[in-house]
């Protein structure tokens, strides 16, 4: 089944608020690698210029992702999940994402395409402070293989 | 670290290459620190069945481990204010552990933003698995 074009240009009401713990980071930080003390010492963060420790670059797709699960997993959109793979994403932070930060997602599909059998879904999550001040925005492109 | 500078940043210099292990264990803890439970990246007999050569790495681990290189790179992980990547081949992660190569070089610098551009390489098994893979990172 074809991903439903219909879905172009559609934006979603925010999600959230997402929670952003000291925690969270601390563990996301050390299962990529990040041994940056901003992500694990407030001390540190504090004299870096942050509230308090900040979350890796990367960090920023484990909210888009639950923010994208109501189109992913809306069964009208036509997107076989067992068939998906990442094919593309990127990152523009407007300011780190820090621990405290209660986060909203607003998701919105940017495109639908089909490309050598398969077809290709682009989403955008713009996340911002639950007061409004703009975190990240997060740029998805899921490649869903097409049948056999 | 010391936070990199402008005045110390030119077009050409290089991130210098390092490798970077990937076991089971890594994947596990990406899972659980990312939410992302699908279980080829855990499950090497659930990997097969779905036609893939064997456990492979969250493509979104790869590019955190690549990101980490930046960071250091940066002096200040909050630093990294872009990062974009395709990803081009998996990483594969047999039972005994993988592992990536990572470099990467400055392609421009603009001294209005005080902005470097940064692009990424990472290859495992020799072959290229993220693409167009480019970091902006703020100066000081």
């Amino acid at each position: 089944m074809p991903v439903n074009a219909d879905f172009v240009g559609r934006s979603y009401p925010p999600s959230g608020p997402y929670a952003v713990s000291a925690q969270a980071i601390v563990a996301f930080a050390a299962a990529v690698g990040s041994t940056d003390p901003v992500h694990s010492s407030p001390e540190a963060a504090r004299a870096a210029g942050y509230a308090d420790v900040i979350a890796p670059p990367t960090f920023a797709v484990t909210i888009a992702q639950q923010c994208d699960a109501v189109f992913v997993q809306d069964p009208e959109a036509g997107i076989d999940y067992s068939r998906v793979v990442h094919g593309e994403q990127r990152f523009v932070h407007h300011r780190p994402i820090t621990a405290g930060d209660e986060v909203l997602g607003t998701l919105t599909v940017d495109s639908v395409r089909a490309a050598g059998g398969h077809s290709m879904v682009t989403t955008r999550t713009e996340l911002a402070t639950s007061a409004g001040e703009a975190l990240c925005t997060s740029t998805s492109t899921i490649v869903i293989r097409g049948g056999e | 670290m010391a936070v990199r500078t402008l005045e110390g940043t030119g077009v050409g210099d290089t991130i210098e290459p390092r490798t970077i292990a990937v076991g089971r264990d890594t994947l596990v803890a990406y899972a659980a620190a990312s939410g992302d439970q699908n279980p080829i990246h855990q499950d090497e007999q659930f990997a097969r069945s779905v036609g893939l050569p064997d456990v492979i790495a969250h493509g979104m681990w790869t590019m955190g481990a690549v990101g980490s290189v930046v960071e250091e790179w940066a002096g200040d992980g909050g630093r990294v204010v872009e990062f974009g990547t395709r990803f081009t081949k998996p990483v594969v992660v047999p039972q005994d552990g993988g592992a990536i190569e990572v470099g990467g070089v400055v392609k421009a610098v603009d001294e209005q933003t005080r902005r470097a551009t940064v692009e990424l390489t990472a290859t495992s098994e020799g072959d290229k698995v993220l693409g167009r893979c480019l970091a902006v990172v703020q100066l000081d």
